[in-house]
């Protein structure tokens, strides 16, 4: 059965890629590449971006789409209703896995076959399934599942839907094989598979150049990130001599207190590591100076953003540091970065999202923000608080995304809500589940961010980590936040006055292929909060995830976490209720008070709109001196030194000899002669002179 | 002063070395080139009968003639190739004969 859930994506992926390809070879018959069926989904785009100019060729149109700009591939329909079954069969399966393993306690681990074994590195393909796994199984699924089934809808005019297809159902097995790894390897694989999904997907569209520069920039900052990870993952390799998950952490109680030499410096071994580990987790979930991405990313269609750049994906960081834990546990030092970091984003993206005015890259931030709340968790040591964050998050976050899509959709691409407003009447529907998914993320009593929410702020406040403190303190500041803005977005949305009356005029509500996947992530939105909080947060936590996380004797968060004082536990809600009532008086009472505010704090409100000017900052110290550095090797290095002083200068050397020699060659008999008769004086000299030595 | 070997020897080079450099500093005409040929004829059959003379051996004369007779031959056929020249190139001019330049 798990390889069945793990496999059938990757199935899915290679049809969708095989009908791809032959689509694309209807279409330009002749220049199609020869490739074979796993890698036709990643090397898809690379083709149809270099024969995009070729529309005159030969096409064979589909027969149901109505024809768009461009006529869909052949057997796209095909390519959708593959890929979706067999997500939705994985789905259902992952929910039975879920039971199995959470509550039937049936763990297990799935050997595949070896991968390699050099020397003392020996690398399984293994499926680990226990309940950590189980639950990333079922939000992966899930998500992913819907948002195969949206997309049926909503990417319905474009003409690439095999290669889309193929490429979320890449992604979703990528997803999967970072989830079930056994070993740190396995993990970097799907690491970067579902790195390259998203680089992928964000680049859909290849021919706006945003959406290249977007694929580019996330791709770019993650490997600042996976450069961490996979040095984390050596120095792991090095203090166990293993990289399989149950050796390191058999070994990395016996591990505390050891130094290791860094470039001269002594450091702590597991506090390096995990922080190296970390690293890793910061560029994949976006963290606070690596999140620059994440926005951009936004670029793509937006049930990408809906599956990859909220529900999953980005929670791989999350997921990766509570399958850590027993290393993490060790290293008190390092969780006090984690909740560092985490505390800074979920307070800094938050305040960003004040004022962003595109509603995909609200809510962007607004994932940001609520990764950084996984992490808070998982710095104090509530490793399942943070995973109960995740699961709930995927929901309802999932499901803003989607709704926002279906707003887009609406209001023909208009993604900008300045000029929206008023749109409940015109698309009812989508307003309400806009309106759950609203409740559950800034945490209304009873939707499933309530609890999850609640439980981390709780968690922070009773941490024993002296960063905890700075972690509850922003974390609550962030509820505030995120209560405005999320409002901000629904108010200046779906209420007041349309700001473009022919689009508003025209919005309609999406067709049932995509009402019927948000109505499924607004039902999860509410309902995986109250029947999960006991397994999660509770006092369930110990049976149901039993050796899958590990928690130190001196952990007691998630039983202190039951005894805090009234006033803090009601803190969050009051929060929203603060940022909700701001929002309202903001947007529907007094519509004039924000404006005012802007300008009369100018600078601050630039200083939030440019997103604290980190994309310049990062202009100014990282990417100009890398073109100056790059043109200087380009020009002295490479043009002036090596092609001057190699190929070029060689050949023009050669050229001047031979133009020399050339120029001997007169052509005048004279000249011929005359050389012939100095060599034979040369010769008779010589014989005269040389032999009659002898 | 009696007259030695030695000056005829003398007299050779000296013709042939003006052979040689009526070949390679005439820039005029092919002609000459001829006649300069000629002159290196002329100064090989002085040394071949000066030679003769004095070891007293009659081949050396006897070569004298057959190059005297070769010369003909060879001033005879250089003649014709340079009519037959002149009439596809219309010109004799050393300077103008460069077909061998790449």
């Amino acid at each position: 059965m798990y390889q069945a859930i793990v496999f059938l994506p990757l199935l899915g992926a290679i049809l969708a890629g095989i009908i791809a390809l032959a689509g694309a070879r209807a279409r330009f018959p002749g220049k199609g590449p020869v490739a074979s069926p796993e890698d036709s989904a990643a090397n898809h785009g690379s083709h149809h971006g270099a024969a995009d100019v070729g529309d005159g060729a030969v096409i064979h149109s589909s027969q149901h789409e109505e024809e768009a700009h461009e006529p869909a591939a052949s057997g796209s329909r095909m390519a959708e209703l593959i890929t979706t079954t067999l997500l939705l069969i994985c789905m259902i399966l992952s929910w039975i896995a879920f039971v199995d393993v959470g509550f039937g306690h049936h763990d297990m681990r799935v050997p595949i076959f070896t991968w390699m074994t050099a020397g003392d590195l020996k690398v399984e393909w293994s499926l680990r399934i226990d309940t950590l796994t189980a639950v990333m199984l079922v939000v992966v699924n899930t998500v992913s599942a819907f948002v195969h089934l949206y997309s049926i809808g909503y990417m319905h005019e474009d003409p690439y839907r095999p290669r889309f297809f193929g490429y979320l159902s890449m992604f979703t097995f990528a997803m999967l094989m970072l989830v079930t790894a056994d070993n740190l390897v396995q993990l970097f694989f799907g690491w970067e598979g579902v790195g390259l999904a998203s680089y992928l997907l964000i680049g859909f569209w290849y021919h706006k150049p945003e959406a290249n520069a977007a694929a580019i920039k996330a791709f770019i900052v993650n490997r600042v990130g996976d450069f961490g990870f996979a040095l984390g993952i050596f120095a792991v390799f090095m203090l166990t001599g293993a990289i399989d998950f149950d050796t390191v952490f058999a070994q990395a109680p016996a591990l505390t207190g050891k130094m290791i030499n860094f470039f001269g410096w002594q450091a702590d071994a597991l506090t390096l590591t995990c922080l190296f580990l970390f690293m890793g987790a910061m560029g994949k979930s976006a963290q606070f100076l690596l999140h620059t991405w994440l926005p951009d990313a936004m670029e793509g269609p937006t049930p990408v953003s809906a599956l990859i750049h909220a529900a999953t994906m980005v929670t791989a960081g999350v997921f990766m540091v509570a399958r850590l834990s027993p290393l993490f546990e060790l290293a008190p030092n390092a969780q006090s970065f984690v909740i560092l970091i985490g505390a800074t984003t979920a307070f800094f993206a938050a305040t960003i999202g004040l004022v962003q005015n595109d509603i995909k890259r609200i809510i962007a931030y607004s994932t940001c923000s609520q990764l950084g709340y996984m992490f808070v968790a998982m710095g104090v040591g509530a490793y399942s608080v943070g995973m109960f964050h995740l699961f709930t998050h995927a929901f309802f976050k999932g499901l803003l995304f989607l709704g926002s899509g279906s707003v887009i959709q609406a209001m023909h691409h208009e993604q900008d809500i300045r000029n929206m407003g008023g749109l409940k009447d015109r698309i009812p529907y989508t307003y309400i589940v806009m309106l759950i998914g609203t409740l559950a993320l800034t945490g209304f009593p009873l939707t499933a961010g309530y609890f999850s929410k609640d439980a981390v702020i709780e968690a922070a406040y009773v941490g024993k980590n002296p960063m905890a403190l700075y972690g509850f303190i922003c974390t609550v500041s962030a509820a505030l936040l995120t209560s405005f803005y999320s409002w901000r977005l629904i108010f200046k949305t779906f209420h007041g006055e349309p700001q473009d009356r022919k689009h508003w005029r025209d919005a309609h509500e999406s067709p049932m292929v995509m009402l019927i996947p948000l109505g499924f992530l607004a039902a999860g939105s509410v309902l995986a909060g109250l029947p999960f909080k006991e397994i999660f947060a509770g006092h369930g936590v110990e049976g149901f995830f039993r050796d899958s996380l590990a928690f130190a004797k001196s952990n007691h968060v998630l039983e202190d976490m039951h005894h805090v004082p009234l006033q803090i536990s009601v803190l969050p809600t009051v929060m929203m209720v603060i940022g909700f009532v701001i929002a309202w008086h903001f947007y529907i009472r007094r519509p004039d008070i924000p404006v005012e505010l802007a300008r009369q704090h100018d600078w601050l409100y630039r200083f939030l709109l440019n997103k604290w000017y980190f994309d310049e900052l990062y202009d100014l110290i990282f990417v100009r001196p890398t073109i100056w550095l790059g043109r200087l090797l380009w020009k002295g290095g490479d043009g002036w030194l090596i092609d001057g002083f190699g190929p070029d200068g060689v050949s023009a050397r050669v050229l001047d000899v031979t133009r020399n020699v050339v120029r001997l060659q007169t052509g005048y008999l004279y000249h011929y002669a005359f050389a012939m008769l100095i060599g034979a004086a040369a010769f008779i000299t010589w014989f005269m002179f040389a032999m009659g030595t002898h | 002063m009696t007259i030695g070997l030695g000056h005829y020897l003398a007299v050779a080079a000296i013709l042939f070395t003006l052979g040689i450099f009526g070949i390679f500093l005439n820039r005029k005409n092919v002609i000459v080139i001829l006649m300069s040929i000629e002159l290196i004829l002329l100064a090989v059959n002085i040394n071949l009968v000066a030679f003769s003379t004095h070891l007293g051996d009659i081949v050396g004369q006897i070569y004298a003639l057959l190059v005297l007779t070769v010369a003909a031959a060879e001033a005879a056929i250089g003649l014709a190739i340079l009519v037959v020249f002149y009439r596809n190139r219309g010109s004799i001019a050393v300077e103008d004969i460069n077909l061998m330049s790449g």
